[in-house]
């Protein structure tokens, strides 16, 4: 449990990290809260050269509303997010999802940015941030761009950011009054999901139902095209490729995708 | 009023909350001083040849002193339980070939603690991949030999000899058969294994190790090294939880003391959570045959329990472990006929050692799914068969079946007082509703009845008390405590002898040079041997304080007392006359005690646990609601003390009937190395624990104290197993396997809706 040799850098701007990264590119890697990544390299499953660490830049820690969105920094952590006076009438999705996120411990340390970048489909958030139709918001030395959530992963901790690019930001829709739930299916309490899903204004992302995080597409077609919750919830599982593992089956995954979604569209309906 | 009985806090603990404990890797010993850090090159692989080793590029890396293999230590391989097949022995470093993930195959040894894992991945091993043999019957099979020399997988038998008695179940009515899988538990102490060694000018050897008793790990680790028991100096600074995976020594303590007479330097071993999950002994690991039978009006006639358990890899405690199994077979019940027997065989996993419980809680949990199983045949309600054949208590002692004498129960009080607690009736009758309404969330009641064996190792203790010049005692036991509170209880005991208040009383323990014997802490034995020990102890003391005080004070030693309200020794009678405290006496002449409490048997602690959970039957969830105990370990010196010890057992018990178990795949890799995977509780698992107290002593020790450490693994696993199916028993669902993971109980849901179909 002791990593691999490695350089440690902790620049004071944004820029000055995007500049490290601009320099040492495929070698370097961003330590944000650090809770995938000390893993990772303590297994010694990962071992960076350099670690750039962007953990206490504080222009990454924010959380405001900007027309239509909501525009949160990478550097927020899950707790803030939970504790947020703004996501609670917002984006009251949010809140509650960071609030699953493993026990007060990783919440505190864990960041928004760090948890869609690491791109692990049993993470809570980027489903969230999928049902929620978000942005985000990438920044290199070569500039920005803003590639919404539907076309940002690529696989199995993969995404279309390039090793040079830092997460900045990542915009949400407000959805205020919207009918929204969470429903995470755990062993434990502070585990990560078996199968969970998000949904809001009638659309439903699915945690740890595929590669990638995914969006239940015929559910929500069927839910467009006024169809029961019963029968549109029926479909959630349509077009996922769950994992087999020690706590469930792809069979049993695709029943849970099934009842979650029939549960989290009827809380989400008030009913 | 007697401080016996009375809830003292925990003298260790305000170290524990503020400056931490001094667990062996914390030691900052000068004798360590200059320290070599041991890192261990294990195998990756679940069964394997080795076909060559190269340590070249590793021996040139950065702080690296030395670069070891099996190759060259010069310690022949050891049968590590002397018991089991005698080819079945374990190299310290593997040299020909590894037979788990996670064996010894290389010790690199260097000057930092972190250069070590960098040389270690420097050290590149040539395998040839070997069949991995997992499954029981796999194994049993004998089609992959895990010693080609043994020629058989069969590390020890026991009963196998004799063929089952085809006619044990003539004349019953029903008779039910069920495959029942125990499974593999990891004991997981938030403290790994550590170990350090110095070898002195004196040519001994001092070892400080995470161990649960010091004089065990002595006796093996000489026994290994191949050098006299004396040359072994064993001490054991805090130890951060043990449940029974710390029994004695590991392998990998001897290897550090070999390495650093060969370094000529102290050499230290700590592992991390990774090789702690793959390195240290796991517990259970048995899959049983269970048939009963019995008459339609609920008695039971016979009961047999076939067991093949698995000893690991190299056969360690594990491997005897069936025998307990075999002896508490009929647990609590008056069974007229009951056979046993059990196979231990090898496997490419980790070995197997004791688990909190250690073979007793494998029998509760067959026995007591048998009664369900008899009971749900028969149409009767679970607690009323249990009632129905427990044995009556007139007629102990009582020889069972199991060949064993138990001392003292009240096993249908136990039954009646936890249903009383739990409100059965109405619980039975929420039950029903639920059932009638259709409800996604239904009720599940379990009921376990049961009686275990503690301090059936070994039944003596020695203990030594002195009372110095200023008035402080200091007791030395031969008891190894690891969270178990003796240094309050110990106190406590010598106090009611003395009156001399706990804060003035220190317990020492965990040193081989300043305590000669000792059996440490394990199988519950340590109230009712060590503890009994020092009790005693500090009788005796007083006994010699009156002798001595005879004289000076000028009276009959029969007409002298203690006067406990100042720790003196006066005439009775006689308040105000000459008086002369234990700490006068001994500034005269050393005032001290050493004796020894030989029980000469074990005692069967016993109890009831009724469990409530809710089946979530449409996701398989089970969340426990409910956890109402009884549980009878005899007079209780410190309820705090005994409170926490069964809070523990039934958190552990509940998360071996939910969510532990240690999986390997099939070609032996383990999947469940991490706490992200392996299924480790946490409070909010777990609900409040509704404790019921009934103490009934035992004649065989002068407490009349029973063991309770184990008590909550024996008695909770049954009871929420039990719940579990019972929720789903109206479904036609009679058995799960645990841990009862969301998934099981979803897929007997489904068989059983399809079955009904
Ligand atoms: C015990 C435990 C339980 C957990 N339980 C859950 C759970 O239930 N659900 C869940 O979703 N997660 C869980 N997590 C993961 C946790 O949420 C992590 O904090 C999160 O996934 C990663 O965020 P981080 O800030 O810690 O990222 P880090 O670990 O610092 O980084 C993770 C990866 O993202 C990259 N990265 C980080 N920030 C940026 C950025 N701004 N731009 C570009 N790349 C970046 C890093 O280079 C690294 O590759 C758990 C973790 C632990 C240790």
């Amino acid at each position: 449990m002791i990593p691999v040799a490695f350089d440690y850098e902790r620049p004071d701007t944004v820029d000055a990290a995007l500049a490290l990264l601009a320099e040492h590119g495929e070698d370097a890697t961003v330590l944000a809260g650090g809770h995938s990544l000390l893993p990772v390299m303590k297994l010694r499953l990962g071992a960076p050269e350099l670690v750039i660490d962007i953990g206490r830049l504080a222009d990454l820690n924010y959380i405001r509303v900007e027309g239509d969105e909501v525009a949160i920094g990478a550097g927020t952590r899950h707790r803030d997010l939970e504790a947020s006076e703004v996501l609670a009438t917002e984006v009251p999705l949010l809140p509650a999802v960071a609030r699953t996120v493993g026990d007060p411990q990783v919440r505190h340390r864990g960041t928004i940015g760090g948890s869609l970048a690491h791109a692990d489909p049993a993470s809570d958030l980027p489903a969230a941030v999928l049902a929620l139709n978000g942005t985000v918001v990438l920044r290199s030395a070569r500039g920005e761009r803003q590639v919404p959530i539907t076309g940002f992963y690529t696989g199995v901790f993969s995404s279309v950011k390039e090793p040079d690019e830092l997460i900045v930001e990542v915009r949400v829709p407000r959805t205020g009054a919207a009918g929204w739930a969470y429903e995470k299916f755990t062993r434990r309490s502070n585990d990560w999901a078996i199968v969970a899903v998000a949904v809001v204004d009638g659309r439903v992302g699915l945690v740890n139902m595929g590669p990638t995080p995914l969006r239940a597409s015929a559910t929500e077609a069927a839910l467009a095209e006024g169809a029961s919750i019963e029968d549109a919830a029926a479909l959630a599982d349509q077009a996922t490729d769950p994992p087999a593992d020690t706590a469930a089956t792809r069979e049993y995954r695709r029943h849970l995708a099934r009842l979650l979604t029939k549960r989290a569209l009827t809380t989400a309906a008030g009913v | 009023m007697s401080i016996m009985g009375t809830r003292v806090v925990r003298v260790e603990d305000p170290v524990f909350l503020t400056r931490g404990a001094t667990y062996t890797d914390d030691l900052t010993d000068e004798r360590l001083t200059g320290a070599l850090h041991l890192t261990l090159v294990r195998s990756p692989l679940a069964h394997a040849r080795i076909t060559a080793i190269d340590v070249e590029g590793a021996r040139e890396a950065p702080g690296v002193v030395a670069v070891i293999t099996g190759a060259d230590l010069d310690l022949p391989p050891a049968l590590l339980f002397p018991a089991a097949n005698k080819a079945m022995v374990r190299p310290w470093l593997a040299t020909d070939v590894v037979r788990f993930v996670g064996e010894p195959v290389a010790a690199v040894l260097t000057e930092e603690r972190y250069q070590g894992p960098d040389a270690a991945d420097l050290v590149a091993v040539d395998y040839d991949p070997l069949p991995a043999v997992i499954d029981l019957k796999a194994a049993a099979s004998d089609e992959v030999l895990l010693f080609p020399e043994a020629g058989t997988n069969t590390a020890l038998g026991f009963g196998v000899e004799d063929a089952f008695d085809e006619t044990l179940f003539d004349g019953c009515d029903v008779v039910v058969t069920r495959e029942i899988v125990n499974q593999r538990l990891a004991a997981a102490p938030l403290e790994t294994r550590a170990a350090a060694a110095v070898w002195g000018d004196d040519g001994r050897v001092t070892i400080f190790c995470s161990s649960q008793n010091a004089h065990i790990a002595r006796d093996e680790i000489a026994g290994w090294l191949g050098v006299e028991k004396d040359t072994v100096h064993v001490i054991l600074p805090d130890v951060g939880g043990g449940f029974g995976a710390k029994i004695g020594a590991d392998p990998e303590f001897a290897l550090v003391a070999a390495l650093a007479k060969r370094a000529g330097r102290p050499v230290r071993w700590s592992e991390s959570r990774s090789e702690n999950m793959t390195g240290m002994g796991q517990g259970r690991a048995q899959l049983q045959t269970v048939t009963i039978g019995g008459s339609r009006d609920g008695k039971v006639q016979a009961y047999r329990i076939d067991v093949l358990a698995d000893a690991g890899a190299y056969p360690r405690l594990g491997t005897y472990l069936p025998a307990f199994t075999r002896m508490m077979a009929p647990g609590t019940y008056d069974i007229p006929k009951v056979e046993s027997r059990a196979r231990v065989l090898v496997t490419t996993t980790t070995s197997t050692v004791a688990y909190r419980g250690a073979g007793r809680p494998e029998a509760t949990a067959a026995i007591e799914r048998a009664m369900d199983l008899f009971a749900a045949e028969i149409g009767m309600d679970p607690a009323e068969v249990r009632k129905l054949n427990v044995i009556a208590p007139e007629k102990f002692p009582f020889v069972t079946q199991g060949g064993v004498e138990y001392d003292s129960g009240e096993y249908a009080k136990a039954i009646e007082r936890a249903q009383e607690a739990a409100g059965y009736a109405e619980l039975r009758a929420e039950q029903a509703a639920r059932r009638e309404r259709g409800d996604a969330r239904q009720l599940g009641i379990g009921v376990s009845s049961y009686v275990e064996i503690t301090g059936g190792g070994a039944f003596a203790e020695d203990a030594a008390v002195e009372v110095h010049p200023d008035g402080t005692v200091t007791v030395l036991t031969g008891t190894s405590p690891h969270g178990q509170g003796h240094a309050t209880a110990w106190a406590m005991l010598a106090s009611d002898h003395l009156g001399i208040p706990i804060e003035k009383i220190t317990v020492k323990h965990g040193d081989t040079d300043l305590i000669p014997r000792g059996s440490g802490t394990m199988g519950s034995r340590s109230l009712q041997t060590g503890g009994v020990a020092v009790y005693q102890a500090a009788g005796e003391l007083v006994e010699l304080a009156k002798q001595r005080a005879a004289d000076l004070l000028e009276a009959n030693v029969d007409d002298l007392e203690v006067d406990k309200s100042n720790a003196s020794i006066v005439v009775k009678g006689a308040p105000g006359s000459k008086s002369v405290t234990f700490a006068q006496l001994a500034e005269q002449e050393k005032l001290a005690v050493s004796t020894t409490f030989d029980s000469k048997k074990p005692t069967f602690p016993f109890g009831a646990h009724v469990a409530v959970v809710e089946v979530d039957v449409e996701s398989g969830k089970v969340t426990v609601e409910r956890i109402v105990t009884v549980d009878d370990a005899g007079p209780v010196v410190n309820p705090l003390l005994a409170e926490g010890q069964r809070h523990g057992g039934i958190a552990q018990g509940i998360s071996q009937a939910l969510l532990e178990e240690v999986v390997y795949d099939e070609d032996g890799n383990p999947l469940t190395a991490t706490f992200a995977d392996y299924g480790f509780p946490s409070a909010a698992e777990l609900p409040s624990f509704e404790l019921v107290d009934q103490a009934t002593p035992t004649p065989i020790n002068p407490l009349g104290a029973k063991g309770i450490g184990e008590a909550g693994t024996i008695g909770a696993t049954p009871a929420v197993q039990s719940a579990v199916v019972d929720a789903l028993s109206h479904l036609g669902v009679r058995h799960i396997d645990m841990p009862t993971t969301p998934l099981r109980v979803w897929e007997a849901i489904q068989a059983a809706s399809k079955g009904a179909k």
